[in-house]
This record gives structure tokens, C-alpha cells and sequence, in this order.
């Protein structure tokens, strides 16, 4: 989905096809990061755009630097410690830049 | 409206995480009953829309979302989706001095005082701060 007002050029750090971990870090204050997709790794599958932050919305400031939002695909059992289901299963999240790492490993 | 039953679900091993914060936490069945809108329902939907758009900018729907989701478990269970919205917007108003609290509940009284006047019966409960 773009989002209207969000500008058509930016620098991104990661590209589709790139191997991401999400930062394994507490919260501080609001936060879109889900808890159980932190420390957990995936792959970027797009680059949604670049956004004002919500983190500092959510306090009534204006939002910037925009921050670039990827849309990451997760294997389901990188995700849950025992995951019963089709190997083949994964599930998409929209993470911020801020949240991802480059997997290293 | 039949109001849905609510109780708080304890978050086993959710250590840390924030009340509406529970995807892998095992809560039981989700209650899939659809039920139609309320007036006050639609009216707090419109009310959102109309403070966070272009025109008035009240606050940021992040903001919204910052509040409904400092609830303590215990709200969050047994408050129903607009009974979130409608105390987050409450709240912000007030946050950002478009209202004082004591206008909110001055009028508040207002209203118990002519529906009672009416002969209407109006909920005691209050939606908590």
C-alpha cells in the first residue's frame, strides 16, 4: 500500500531479496515492532516507502527524519519454536528500517 | 445490542510486552460474534476521522494508538473496539488542551442530569481516565 504524502525518492538501506534480523530490543515508548518478531530473522520481499515515524507521532511530534518501511517475509518456523504447520509457510510484517539489522551469519 | 461477554485473559510469558501486544500467546477462542453499530459507535468513528485529518489535526492516528494501547490488560480485555476509541480520544483531547477534564465531566453530568430528567435510564458505569 503507498500511503499518500510519502515522497517518491529515498535511500534505503536494504534491498528485496536481502537477509534481515529484527532488533532484539525493549521498546521505548510506542512501538510498531511486534514482541514476537523481535530477534527474529527474514527476508526483505519490499520496500513499502518512507514514512513519518510513528514512534514520535504517537507524542505529537512532526515524525522526522521519515523512516523507510519494508515489507520482511519470515518462515513460520524461524518465527515460532515449534511450528506444526507446511514448512513452505511464512508470514509478512511491515518492520521499519530502524528495527532491522543485516543478517551477518 | 447484546453486549459481548469480556474477561481478562492473563498473558502467560508475556513479560514486558504491552497489553494488546499478544501474537504466539495463547488466549483461547476469539469471540468471532458480529454485531451491527451502535449510533455512538458511528458517530466515535466519524469523531476520529474528522480530528486526525488535514483540517483539524488534533493529534496523529499514533497518538490514538499510543493510548489504547497503555491500557492494562484488564481494560484492554473488557472494553469493547469503540469503548477503546472513544476513552483514547477522550484522553488526547484533553492531552492536547482542546478540552480540560473538568469541561468533559461537567458535561458528562449535564447529560446524566437531562436524561435522568427524561426518565431514561443512563449507564452508572463510567468510562474510566
Amino acid at each position: 500500500m503507498v500511503r499518500p504524502n510519502a515522497p517518491a525518492a529515498f535511500q534505503h538501506r536494504f534491498a528485496p531479496g536481502q537477509a534481515v534480523r529484527v532488533a532484539d530490543r525493549p521498546a521505548l515508548g510506542h512501538c510498531r515492532t511486534p514482541w514476537y518478531l523481535r530477534g527474529k530473522s527474514g527476508t526483505i520481499a519490499a520496500v513499502q516507502g518512507a514514512y513519518r515515524n510513528p514512534e514520535l507521532l504517537a507524542y505529537h511530534r512532526p515524525g522526522l527524519p521519515r523512516r523507510v518501511l519494508y515489507k520482511v517475509l519470515f518462515k513460520q518456523a524461524d518465527v515460532w519454536g515449534r511450528y506444526a504447520g507446511p514448512a513452505g509457510d511464512h508470514l509478512e510484517a511491515d518492520i521499519y528500517e530502524h528495527w532491522l539489522e543485516p543478517q551477518t551469519t | 445490542m447484546s453486549r459481548p461477554q469480556r474477561k481478562t485473559m492473563t498473558r502467560r510469558g508475556a513479560g514486558g510486552r504491552a497489553a494488546h501486544d499478544v501474537g504466539g500467546l495463547e488466549l483461547g477462542a476469539i469471540d468471532r460474534a458480529e454485531h451491527d453499530l451502535a449510533l455512538w459507535e458511528k458517530r466515535t468513528d466519524a469523531m476520529l476521522i474528522l480530528l486526525v485529518g488535514a483540517k483539524s489535526r488534533a493529534f496523529a492516528i499514533d497518538a490514538h494508538r499510543r493510548v489504547i494501547e497503555a491500557y492494562g490488560e484488564q481494560d484492554y480485555d473488557r472494553t469493547t473496539y469503540y469503548e477503546k476509541w472513544i476513552r483514547a480520544i477522550r484522553n488526547l483531547l484533553v492531552e492536547q488542551e482542546i478540552v480540560t477534564r473538568e469541561e468533559v465531566e461537567a458535561r458528562m453530568g449535564e447529560v446524566r442530569a437531562r436524561h435522568a430528567k427524561a426518565g431514561r435510564k443512563a449507564a452508572k458505569e463510567t468510562v474510566p481516565w
